[in-house]
């Protein structure tokens, strides 16, 4: 029997076990959409932007492990997902995206609502399809989904121009995929591993950098066994957090720019890095000529251009995060080598860093939106899939929760992208209905897709949305106090509405914490309410992100506290009219 | 340091473009491009000429190779290769130095491809030097207009 475009793709989507599509119609997937009101085994899922359907597509897929799924119209419908397409490609994560598109006969006919959204996102897609003919259709989503979840992971979207999902063709879904010119590697060359693994016996201060690709490829099992049983000490990368547990004694937390102390003294005198499933991004390196000047590099990644694109490496193995680790602690073990009296003397200095600058803060009279990540972190004991937003808030929630996971620290590393984190708490939620979902959030960052909220009231999602409030673009903020000589050009966000009436007009759950003793309180209403909520946390404006290795430098020459400022200074932005609005909206709430 | 790259890839749509894209977002630069079909009409064939330093040209074949549609990356620079480039020239001479426009293109062995009263057209095959040379000869005489093709490369076999 022949079936409809339409009904091909839909077909297509049931044998990828594709459950949720998040979407939005339009002209162009008329058809589509028709298709699936009568669906049962897959649940369309209306976001009120297309963003917002990247974005949760992208959130389910990480919290998963699985493919999210995403269908558009074309034209602004389809530049609409590009941001959250974006956002999937700089952290590998496997999504495929479906757009409609005008007829082909109108292709290139500047045809009403058609944008040629296959060049647009070529450079930013793991690669995308435009289909022609609709017998080729079946066959492509089999590849689309297959090159989106193997090798390094990527969205991968599928333009579909009208015409297709009427057309009429017989369906038979591929069993398998061949295509000659695409064979990712998974086998870390053995000669290679055995080099490792005596770099590793015969290092004295070594240190292991893990990064996103330890959770895309579910390695997590693997490196807490290597760094065990060689007593390596563990630091990760933003988008390795929950790929080794971060409560661990092994664990140094996060690295970088924001990174700890400790991770960041033990990458720099260290003589052996093994980097896992990372890419040296600028943020983790700083100045690169002076990064880990002493050491020798092992680089572990799947992806051949990861390796030597930022930093030398003395060590390369191309391969699968997991099958690699798995082969190298067998070849540790015959080693019989672990655990040199060296490493102690090592793990001591380490000790002695962590002693020498904690990741702390004081509380005072204001709420500090460290306590808040910390009070959501010990009254979920950490058992929580915790998304975030860009800037400080971000910055945190990576800081001040340990994750222990796999999967539960959903965060826009590569893009940076404001406005993730609360459709992706969504998708995460989708995926997980039962898990606790927070989405950290900036009160800058929340207003981009806060119109998700809709979304999530009308599928009564317990998302829970922590805004960390002060009142400015605190990040951006933060390098105009430090660097700027405090001229806050453009960051004091005045005319903020008041987030717990935007929740209640939403039909969602608003609470409000005005001082660190509503804080938890606040936490618990929230996990108890079970629907929607927006918490509104009123934070100190002045507070900012420590450590930081300032831009260009070294990644041992880190910024810290200055002791004056333990505690909250007085609001001071330049712009009269700005301080008093600012004034104004807390005073209305109290304050 | 100048490379000759060439890269077997899937005759198909958008694959110039794929692979232009990756040059011109990462910043790496691109002498000459050319493309044709091969024996396997499902596979084209590109001659890159490109320029950078050891790393960058690590980078650029690593780059081409996870480009779904590359089947085959070959840094020619590293083999012994022949390298050929067509050019044709239009030269419009005074009435006097026509007879020198043929024999300059007679020397480098070009071929006449059309005449007309006051022009001629000469195709040229060879590699940069003799083409820059032919130039240098004819544009004296009054060159009107000058395409050429980009490089062509292929390995050459081991004599035995
Ligand atoms: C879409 C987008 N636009 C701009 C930026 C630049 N940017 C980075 S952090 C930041 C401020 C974020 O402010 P807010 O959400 O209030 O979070 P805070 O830093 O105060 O925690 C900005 C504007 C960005 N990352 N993403």
């Amino acid at each position: 029997m022949k079936l409809s475009g339409a009904q091909i793709l839909i077909e297509s989507l049931k044998r990828e076990g594709v459950k949720y599509i998040f979407g939005y119609p339009g002209g162009q997937v008329l058809n589509i959409f028709d298709v699936l009101y009568d669906e049962k085994d897959i649940q369309l899922i209306l976001t009120r932007h297309e963003q917002g359907a990247a974005h949760a597509a992208d959130g389910y897929a990480r919290a998963s492990g699985k493919p999210g799924v995403c269908l558009v119209t074309s034209g602004p419908g389809a530049t609409n997902t590009v941001t959250g397409i974006a956002t999937a490609y700089m952290d590998s994560i496997p999504m495929v995206v479906l757009t409609g598109q005008v007829p082909n006969m109108l292709i290139g006919n500047d045809a009403f609502q058609e944008a040629d959204i296959v060049g647009i996102t070529r450079p930013c897609t793991k690669y995308n399809f435009l289909v022609k003919d609709v017998s080729d259709l079946a066959r492509t989503i089999k590849e689309a989904f297959y090159i989106a979840s193997t090798g390094r992971p990527g969205p991968v979207l599928v333009d579909l121009p009208k015409d297709i999902t009427v057309a009429k063709a017989d369906f038979k879904y591929p069993e398998k995929v061949e295509l000659r010119s695409y064979h990712p590697t998974f086998k870390g060359n053995l000669w290679q591993i055995k080099q490792a693994a005596d770099a590793i016996s015969k290092s004295r201060k070594p240190v292991v950098i893990a990064g996103g690709g330890v959770i895309s490829s579910g390695a997590a099992a693997e490196l807490k066994e290597f760094a065990e049983a060689a007593k390596l000490p563990v630091t990760m990368t933003m988008m390795g957090l929950g790929g080794f547990p971060g409560d661990h004694k092994l664990s140094l937390g996060m690295l970088g720019m924001h990174g700890t102390y400790f991770a960041n003294m033990a990458v720099h005198e260290s003589d052996l890095l093994i980097a896992i499933g990372m890419r040296f991004d600028d943020r983790v390196t700083g100045r690169v000529e002076d990064f880990a000047p002493g050491a020798k590099i092992i680089h572990i990644d799947i992806d051949p251009t990861s390796i030597r694109k930022n930093v030398r490496v003395d060590v390369p193995i191309v391969g699968d995060v997991k099958d690699v680790l798995k082969v190298l602690n067998k070849t540790m073990h015959d080693e019989g080598e672990h655990a040199s009296p060296h490493r102690k003397v090592w793990l001591d200095r380490i000790e002695d860093w962590k002693a020498e600058h904690p990741m702390d803060y004081e509380q005072g009279d204001v709420i500090k939106p460290q306590f808040v990540v910390e009070k959501i972190y010990e009254i979920t004991k950490g058992d929580a899939i915790i998304t975030t937003e860009v800037g400080q808030n971000q910055m945190w929630a990576a800081q001040f929760f340990k994750y222990r996971k796999p999967r539960t620290w959903i965060s826009s590393g590569g893009l940076g992208t404001m406005g993730y984190g609360f459709p992706a708490a969504i998708g995460a939620q989708f995926a997980f209905p039962n898990k606790l979902v927070f989405d950290i959030a900036g009160d800058g960052s929340i207003q981009m897709n806060i119109q998700e909220l809709s979304t999530a009231v009308l599928h009564n999602l317990p998302v829970k949305v922590a805004i960390l409030n002060n009142c400015f673009l605190g990040m951006v903020r933060q390098w105009q106090e430090l660097f700027f000589q405090k001229r806050y050009s453009s960051t004091c966000l005045t005319g903020t509405p008041d987030f717990v009436k935007v929740a209640e007009a939403y039909g969602a759950v608003g609470l409000r914490a005005q001082k660190p003793s509503d804080v938890e309180g606040v936490i618990r209403e929230a996990i108890k309410v079970k629907r929607p909520t927006f918490m509104d946390f009123v934070c100190d404006q002045m507070e900012k992100v420590y450590p930081m290795v300032p831009a260009g430098a070294a990644i041992n020459e880190m910024l810290f506290r200055p002791p004056d400022c333990l505690t909250g200074e007085k609001l001071i932005c330049k712009t009269v009219k700005q301080e008093l609005k600012c004034k104004c909206v807390r005073a209305k709430r109290g304050m | 340091m100048r490379h000759i790259i060439s890269v077997m890839v899937e005759n198909k749509f958008g694959v110039l473009s794929r692979v232009s894209g990756l040059f011109s977002g990462r910043g790496y630069n691109i002498e000459s491009i050319s493309v044709g079909q091969t024996l396997d009409p499902t596979v084209s064939q590109m001659t890159i000429v490109t320029s950078g330093d050891d790393n960058i040209i690590e980078q650029i074949t690593k780059q081409l190779n996870k480009l779904l549609d590359v089947i085959k990356v070959t840094d020619l620079t590293e083999f012994d290769h022949v390298e050929r480039e067509m050019m044709l020239i239009k030269v419009q001479p005074k009435t006097e130095h026509r007879a020198e426009t043929l024999r300059v293109a007679e020397i480098f062995r070009g071929v006449i491809v059309d005449s007309s009263a006051k022009t001629y057209t000469i195709q040229v095959t060879g590699d940069d030097k003799k083409l820059e040379a032919i130039i240098d000869l004819l544009k004296p005489l009054g060159i009107k207009e000058v395409v050429r093709t980009g490089k062509v490369a292929i390995a050459r076999e081991a004599k035995s």
